[in-house]
């Protein structure tokens, strides 16, 4: 039977949908000459799912048919699933006619693993090729590099596509080889370190000729799956941290795992996505990638996960309050940065502001810094110190108690039951007005 | 010691600048003349718009401010809000009066509440980028609707200039009833006397779109629905990101007939 364009594209996106990676930052790539398309380097989210995800880009398997069956997947090899595969035309039609109407910014293309590697990672090629010189599309394009394909066909990907990626999904060697027998972390991190040599080469091509072209301008991603095996917080931080600085990754992505294949023994049973888990890791990565932590300063051997109920950054200064507290008058950038209820703007405003005069807590609460948690960690001008009488412990329920206040809706406490019974509450008041 | 009171262009207001400088003016107030209210006990000097002055101003300030804020006071006064045009002439004057640059002088009020509007109305116009949808109609060209909080749609020109090149494109302000028209060379102003979409959202009547379009609008639905994933759902933050205001003009989020 032959399945309808929109069958094929509900089946795929709904194959593509567990990969969480969906920006389009990091290149600026221009216009050629009245063709379609650019990239800009900021990326620009054109819509937003009922899950809070941005759709940035086209997210798409040119197929769900895969030769692997890794427990975790959703299109393994075992799993009875419909299955469907694009043609090359559809996704380069799909793709088009999409950017063309603003709904994108341009196309991810993944894929199952069809019939061998070297053939998968062909179609993916060929999609972008035909994209950028047959309809001279400038638009965005991530293309996921299949392990085990030929380095050739990876370079011919690179030269097209802006941003390139591995998955490397599970953290540790041991967990990969019991939950996907078929891979090994050599074969993932093979293609990863080829496109790293690859950009640093035409990198330095680029500073001798003008006219060398960008190997993956936006540079390489990948994802972690959380939750799936017993690894720690620790482990996962220290390989994300490696990614970044020997890898030179751009991004890592972390998935909550969700129980897609429960029939799995190999797999936890749990009952909902650890989403709050997944959602300190990010925290903790944007502390690596923006605020110059080290991953070993978020995470100590002592303590291999992270704390649930407050962030890393707060969990860092409460177990370093001997730092603290910082002088906002005073004190560099690095050190403001570290600051919990400080952010990278508010520090950056702090430190060009406090040149003009000396800032107090007024001035701080206007830029924006949450002073209910700040407050424990800084001096200015006349703020008092509060640190003296807190031991940490103590200033961490506090905090928690705090926050908890504030997200309280007026609908969560016992008194609730009063307004919902309005026809007995309002009327009277009423009455009692008249009278 | 007077109520200044000017057309209500950008013009009109750095006009006002100007002769605050040549007549030493200390206004207590700038307003628009449509917006003013009669008082009594105060004093009110209408300014007229002059071109030249104006653009001695603006010349001036592009002169002094940092590479980053040259667009920043055009930005504030387009969002209109209320009393924006005090804020930004006291900044204006510090600017011109100040030794230094004193565009990072957070601890002032006026320097941190117009960095904060400037804020809003680039998010404003980074919004057009996102939420655009084209629909193609039957003469090849590409039309969008859009209903801008502030007048911004000038400052997304470049941006569709650059990446739609090769197709034929109008974007249209509803709610201020002019539009950009771009016909492969150039872009300009234009403004539609016989409207053949709807005023509400901005639908091209059925009988006037290309015979795909309704055709794509379901594909792009179809995978807009597909690609969410319902264990995970949260409202909040699809609201945060994407507002309610715009769901009118996206084929995702409104009913296909």
């Amino acid at each position: 039977m032959e399945q309808t364009l929109q069958e094929k594209l509900k089946i795929l996106a709904d194959a593509a949908k567990y990969d969480v990676s969906c920006s389009s930052s990091g290149n600026n790539r221009q216009n050629t000459n009245g063709g379609l398309g650019n990239a800009l380097s900021c990326g620009v989210c054109h819509s937003f799912t009922d899950d809070g995800r941005c759709v940035s880009l086209l997210k798409i398997l040119m197929t769900n048919h895969c030769i692997y069956d890794c427990a975790y997947c959703i299109n393994r090899r075992s799993n009875d699933r419909p299955r469907a595969t694009f043609t090359v035309q559809e996704v380069v039609d799909l793709t088009i006619n999409f950017y063309r109407r603003n709904y994108i910014e341009g196309l991810f293309l993944s894929s199952g693993v069809i019939k061998n590697p070297d053939f998968t990672m062909e179609r993916l090629m060929l999609v972008t090729q035909n994209l950028r010189l047959k309809e001279r599309f400038n638009g965005y394009i991530h293309l996921k590099a299949i392990p085990g394909a030929s380095p050739e066909l990876i370079r011919q990907a690179g030269l097209y596509a802006d941003r390139l990626s591995v998955n490397i999904e599970i953290p540790t060697e041991p967990e990969l080889k019991r939950l996907a027998p078929e891979k090994s972390f050599g074969t993932v991190l093979q293609p990863m370190n080829q496109i790293k040599e690859g950009i640093q080469l035409y990198k330095e091509e680029r500073r001798k000729f003008r006219k060398t072209p960008a190997f993956t301008p936006a540079g390489q991603s990948t994802q972690l799956i959380v939750g799936a095996t017993p690894d720690s917080d620790r482990q996962i931080l220290q390989l994300a941290s490696g990614f970044y600085h020997e890898q030179q990754l751009k991004r890592i992505y972390y998935s909550g795992y969700l129980p897609v294949n429960e029939y799995d023994k190999r797999l936890p049973a749990l009952q909902s996505p650890p989403l709050v888990r997944e959602n300190r890791l990010y925290q903790s990565d944007w502390l690596m990638r923006f605020y110059h932590f080290r991953a070993d300063e978020i995470l100590t051997p002592e303590q291999p996960f992270l704390d649930l109920d407050i962030d890393p950054k707060l969990a860092y200064a409460l177990r370093n309050l001997h730092l603290f507290p910082v002088d906002i008058n005073r004190a560099d950038y690095e050190m403001i940065l570290r600051v919990p209820g400080i952010g990278v703007q508010s520090a950056k405003m702090i430190v060009d502001a406090r040149r003009f005069r000396k800032l107090n807590s007024y001035h701080l609460k206007k830029i924006g810094v949450v002073l209910k948690r700040a407050q424990y960690f800084i001096t200015c001008n006349e703020l008092p110190v509060y640190r003296g009488n807190w031991d940490p412990g103590q200033l961490k329920n506090h905090l928690i108690a705090e926050c908890h206040t504030k997200r309280k809706k007026p609908g969560d406490t016992q008194l609730s039951l009063f307004p919902l019974i309005p026809a007995l509450s309002a009327p009277a008041k009423q009455l009692h007005f008249k009278s | 010691m007077a109520f200044l009171l000017y057309d209500g262009t950008f013009e009109g207001f750095l006009t006002v600048v100007f002769e605050c400088y040549a007549q030493k003016l200390a206004p207590v107030d700038l307003c628009k003349e449509t917006a003013f209210q009669k008082n009594l006990f105060i004093k009110k000097l209408s300014i007229h718009t002059d071109e030249q002055k104006a653009g001695r101003v603006w010349r001036s300030l592009q002169a002094k401010l940092h590479r980053q804020n040259k667009n920043l006071p055009l930005l504030v006064f387009l969002s209109e809000s209320t009393g924006i045009e005090m804020k930004l002439y006291r900044f204006i004057r510090r600017v011109f009066d100040s030794g230094r640059s004193i565009e990072t002088d957070f601890g002032d009020q006026d320097v941190l509440e117009l960095k904060k509007i400037e804020r809003q109305v680039l998010r404003e116009t980074m919004r057009i980028l996102q939420f655009v949808r084209f629909q193609q109609s039957r003469d090849g060209l590409f039309f969008a609707p859009v209903e801008p909080e502030f007048d911004v749609l000038p400052f997304t020109i470049n941006h569709f200039r650059e990446r739609f090149a090769d197709q034929l494109w109008l974007i249209y302000d509803i709610k201020r009833d002019y539009g950009i028209f771009y016909d492969l060379k150039e872009t300009r102003e234009v403004v539609l006397s016989e409207k053949t979409f709807s005023q509400t959202d901005g639908k091209v009547s059925a009988n006037l779109l290309e015979e795909t379009e309704e055709t794509y609008q379901t594909l792009w639905k179809a995978y807009f629905d597909h690609i969410n994933i319902p264990e995970r759902e949260n409202e909040k933050l699809q609201l945060q990101h994407m507002p309610r205001r715009y769901w009118k003009f996206l084929p995702e989020k409104s009913p296909i007939k």
